[in-house]
């Protein structure tokens, strides 16, 4: 067990950790002494020895250059390097928003071709690309869809269904929304209940929200019938396009049906995930809603500039500016560099890697819906409960075979829920290996369950004391 | 191993009848158990009114949150502030210190609606 | 085509058919309604990494980049000089391709990086806690008004007149989702405040002013309400944190703190608060503890009130965030440190009032306001701020922010350590061709 190393380690009065120019003009009479502070207590470090802080830190972390992330919903695909160089160029890193359009053609040529592009692919009228992050997105969604009929004079709409299978994100959008959320169960083959679809829906509910693929990793085939109820008693249909890796060149929300969508670059589009982000989340919305899109859009004038404009009904701007832009650069790049026979490439070896694990695994875990997934499959631990161990064992024995777990207890529907999705840019190699890690472990459920228990034991930390720490938060530095 | 004196509800409440018409209320072995362990405790305040089955705080874990629900119609009397600053009691103790609200019990006939200790047995033995 | 980024071949894909027992593709797809099935997607062809490059450099060449131009933008995005070290961690894969860190034991880089950043930002802001970072400036400001409105049970926001005018829309866009009015009040403060669950103001203000954090955090506690103040990170350097002068929330854009202008975004929205709030606090909280051999680490905490587990009752559905723009922050708060902030802060503030006086001597220009400021100023000019922007920009120069709209004539100059005093003493011979002539 090595020492623990914080920054306070290598703070020491007088270090610096880079350099700065001289003044060069004459000094200005400072402010009030009552306006400057007295104490200001930063890190005092060498550079080397930031670096070599910084690095150890990063040799704790599993990334996805590691190794697999079969993260259910979270579509952890490669990260392609010349997207890296490509926004680093000052081209595009080195210019600031309050720059004139003038000055600024590139970026919103860019941005404009992007829209219509995710327009395409989604089978939508318009897009915006601003909001920074899909649970945004879903906000800008909610927004315009309120604010579309309040100015019908529709006041009655204050609910919101969203099915049982559905991201926490939804019903949190829904609330900061200002809705009240009606639940819509599922069926027994994890497909949206029509019949109860049709008793919950009616004239107060302004949209349902659903997730194509469902979060179970489903199509659900009765996708006519459920716009149809929604529709026919007024409401809109929300797309919540976490999944859209297995809509790619298959299928077009708007052919469907769907009156608004949101994107996560960061999950479909390639873009990294940073730790916990940057992301992007942008909407693409058929003309009932064009009008009502966040601002800014961006636009091409008929003489063929580009520009920033401000939608007649828009709900008005949910960021400061204009969206991640360097996100947007490598979605588009990636874009570019697959074109429609590529983007098609993805969904299908995405749907065929997920199919591929469960038929390997439904022999070892309880696959409670037992028909071809799409990119994703969602498996069940409680036939290892039965065993004493639960799912969140199995995850942490998989730390210690050297995988990320797949994303644990969501949905919410299935117990002790597995969603595993490998995304198309895993080799059946990979696949195979975690395939025989899972068998393995499943074998220790049986023959060694006590393993499980006290796994992982190979990580940097082994697992943590969650209780004390929200007990008893610590939540920075000491002194 | 469910106190017998105590009573039931479906929502995993207990609550014990104090002779001078006090209820105690607190959740049972089985909802600690589910919660994992508790974090922290909001159970609102002494005098408030409450109806039979109604919310009257929240238990948060580290995973979840739970609502919870007063096996009786009444009006608060004491919170348990030993719990409250030490929530890992109702871990520990469920049916004893971890114990979280008394009221006064305005409708004593309620208690029969709810489980006896053998009933309770039943219900989460599955 | 075959992909770079697809590793499965026709051969092998053949054989996972067979393992799945299926024909072909088609078989996985039957779920979906044929009429819906292979729709046309009209976009470009595909082009190679080689091919692409070219062509996204020449889209990058049509932008005015600040590498070939002078800047004297600010007005919520800065330039700022940048260590080269903040890059090179920020570009390690083992950062910038991890998860959202969730698995805690194998995320301890992200984690601990977190637990700088809450920090590092408590100590600038001179709040209790942080979290692990929003969005931007201004939906940070937002959401601390949602915050207030949830932790007073009222539900009017009071938005001083001074504050940034984008962060004024973003915060109504958000309040409007719950019907939450807004309240612009002006510098007297008058009793417009009752009723309202905050007063957010912005100091050092959208014009560059100092405002009376005194007065304002009286106002505010007086009607019962939190103060709620947006900042700039680099002031902080050298000025009295908002926390010392009474606010109970700060927030900020966190740009400005080593990372590119990158036109307007990935940004991060700091969001500090005092200790009371922890409960409603928004977003991702970090904190250190044990494990089970009595080690030392880190773990997400106090999840229950993010959008996974509370739903509908979340303090907020933010989900993913800046992360790896708040592990910039953190390399760039470490490689400046103590004296290396307040250097540039005191660069920041000494260029820009050398800039102010110059302008202010030259005729028909005045600075509008003569109330201390950091390093942004308003500046009544003698003819329009376009006329202005047009010969600087000839002159290798972008000019300050037209707000003829606000005030007459009026440019909003900002001036950090990138500004050569060449640079300055340019931007002034330019302006004086403008200026009024003494003769007439």
């Amino acid at each position: 067990m090595s020492k623990h190393h914080t920054l306070a380690d290598i703070i020491h009065p007088g270090r610096t950790g880079c350099t700065l120019p001289q003044l060069d003009v004459p000094m200005a009479e400072l402010p009030a002494e009552g306006q400057m502070r007295h104490e200001l207590r930063l890190p005092e470090v060498s550079e080397g020895q930031i670096v070599r802080y910084f690095t150890a830190l990063s040799k704790q972390n599993y990334a996805l250059d590691d190794g697999l992330y079969p993260l259910g919903s979270c579509t952890m695909k490669y990260n392609p390097k010349w997207h890296e160089d490509v926004v680093r160029t000052p081209g595009f890193a080195a210019l600031h928003p309050y720059q004139t359009a003038a000055s600024v053609q590139g970026a919103l040529k860019l941005m404009f071709e992007l829209q219509q592009y995710l327009a395409e692919i989604t089978g939508m009228d318009a897009g915006c690309l601003s909001p920074m992050a899909g649970a945004q997105g879903e906000l800008a969604c909610a927004l315009m869809m309120k604010k579309y009929f309040q100015s019908r004079g529709d006041r009655k709409r204050q609910r919101v269904l969203i099915p049982d299978s559905a991201h926490g994100t939804n019903a949190a959008t829904a609330a900061m929304g200002g809705f009240e959320v009606g639940v819509v169960s599922s069926d027994s083959e994890g497909n949206v209940d029509l019949v109860r679809l049709k008793n919950m829906m009616s004239d107060d509910v302004a949209f349902l929200a659903l997730t194509m693929p469902t979060t179970l990793g489903l199509f659900d085939p009765s996708i006519d019938g459920i716009i149809s109820i929604v529709h026919e008693a007024g409401g809109f249909v929300y797309g919540d396009g976490a999944n859209m890796n297995a809509l790619l060149g298959q299928a077009k929300f708007g052919d469907m049906g769907f009156d608004c969508v949101h994107l996560n670059l960061h999950k479909t589009f390639s873009t990294p995930h940073g730790g916990g982000g940057p992301g992007a989340g942008p909407i693409c919305v058929n003309a009932d809603l064009e009008d009502y899109l966040p601002a800014p859009v961006v636009i091409q004038y008929d003489e063929g500039k580009y520009g920033l404009s401000y939608p007649d009904k828009s709900i008005g701007a949910i960021g400061t500016f204009y969206g991640n832009f360097s996100v947007l650069v490598k979605a588009y790049a990636y874009i570019r560099s697959l074109g429609a026979e590529g983007l098609k490439a993805v969904s299908e070896n995405a749907i065929i890697n997920a199919n591929y694990i469960k038929e390997k695994l439904k022999k070892y875990y309880v696959l409670p819906y037992d028909r071809p997934c799409m990119h994703e499959v969602v498996f069940s631990g409680s036939r290892q409960r039965t065993k004493g161990i639960r799912t969140l064992d199995i995850a942490k024995r998989l730390l210690d075979y050297g995988f990320h777990p797949p994303t644990v207890y969501f949905p919410l529907v299935v117990d002790e829920a597995m969603m595993i999705e490998p995304t198309e840019t895993e080799s059946k190699e990979t696949l195979d290996t975690f395939v025989e890690a899972m068998q393995k472990i499943a074998e220790e459920v049986i023959n060694d369950p006590e393993i499980l228990r006290s796994a992982p034991i190979s990580t940097p930390v082994g697992r943590l004391d969650e209780a004390t720490a929200a007990r008893d938060p610590d939540l920075r530095w000491e002194g | 191993m469910n106190p017998k004196e105590y009573k039931y509800t479906k929502d995993n409440e207990w609550i014990f009848f104090e002779s001078d018409g006090v209820g105690r209320i607190g959740i049972t072995d089985y909802a600690q158990a589910h919660l994992g362990d508790v974090v922290f405790l909001e159970l609102g305040s002494v005098g408030t009114e409450v109806s039979q089955f109604g919310k009257i705080g929240e238990i948060e874990s580290v995973k979840a949150v739970s609502d919870l629900f007063t096996p009786v119609s009444g009006t608060v009397t004491e919170i348990n502030q030993k719990a409250v600053d030490k929530p890992s009691l109702v871990n520990t103790d469920p049916y004893g210190d971890g114990w979280l609200v008394k009221l006064e019990i305005s409708n004593p006939t309620e208690l029969d609606a709810l489980m006896s200790s053998d009933e309770y047995e039943q219900l989460t033995s599955h | 085509m075959t992909s770079p980024y697809i590793p499965n071949t026709d051969d092998i894909r053949r054989a996972m058919f067979d393992d799945i027992g299926v024909h072909s593709i088609e078989d996985l797809l039957q779920d979906i309604p044929k009429k819906y099935r292979n729709p046309r997607l009209n976009l470009p062809p595909a082009l190679s990494e080689f091919e692409l490059t070219r062509n996204l450099s020449r889209m990058a060449n049509l932008n005015d980049n600040l590498d070939n131009f002078v800047c004297f933008l600010g007005a919520g995005y800065y330039r700022h000089f940048i260590p080269a070290v903040v890059e090179h961690i920020v570009g390690r894969s083992e950062f910038y391709t991890a998860y959202t860190p969730y698995q805690a034991e194998v995320s301890q880089g992200t984690l601990q990086s977190i637990f700088d950043y809450q920090s590092l930002v408590c100590e600038l802001t001179g709040m209790d806690v942080s979290n692990a970072g929003m969005y931007d400036g201004g939906t940070a400001a937002a959401e601390a008004a949602l915050m207030a409105c949830r932790l007073t049970h009222r539900y009017k926001i009071a938005v001083l007149s001074t504050v940034h005018p984008r962060y004024y829309n973003v915060i109504e866009t958000y309040a409007n989702g719950q019907d939450i009015p807004l309240v612009k009040v002006d510098s007297s403060l008058s009793n417009l405040l009752s009723g309202c669950a905050c007063l957010v103001v912005q100091h050092p203000n959208f014009f560059g002013n100092f405002i009376n954090m005194e007065k304002c955090a009286q106002k505010a506690h007086d009607a019962g309400a939190l103060l709620i103040v947006a900042t700039n990170p680099i002031s902080l350097g050298m000025l009295v944190p908002p926390g010392d002068l009474g606010a109970d929330v700060v927030v900020a854009e966190g740009q400005p703190l080593g990372n590119p202008l990158s036109f307007g975004g990935p940004g991060l929205g700091i969001f500090t608060c005092r200790k009371e709030y922890l409960r409603q606090l928004p977003g991702r909280i970090v904190s250190k503890t044990l494990d089970k051999a009595g080690q030392i680490g880190y773990v997400m905490t106090l999840q229950t009130r993010e959008q996974h587990i509370r739903r509908e009752k979340a303090t907020s559905n933010i989900c993913s965030n800046e992360n790896l723009v708040a592990l910039a922050i953190v390399v760039y708060l470490t490689a400046l440190g103590k004296k290396g902030l307040r250097r540039v802060a005191e660069l920041c503030y000494h260029k820009a009032h050398y800039a102010a006086a110059s302008i202010n001597c030259l005729a028909g220009y005045s600075l509008v306001s003569s109330e201390e400021f950091f390093n942004e100023f308003l500046v009544n000019c003698p003819v329009s701020p376009q006329r202005i922007n047009e010969a600087l920009y000839n002159a290798g120069i972008i000019g300050g922010l037209d707000l003829s709209h606000v005030v007459k004539n009026g440019m909003l100059l900002c001036v950090t350590e990138v500004n050569t005093k060449e640079e300055i003493d340019r931007l002034i011979d330019v302006m004086a061709k403008f200026a009024e002539s003494k003769n007439e």
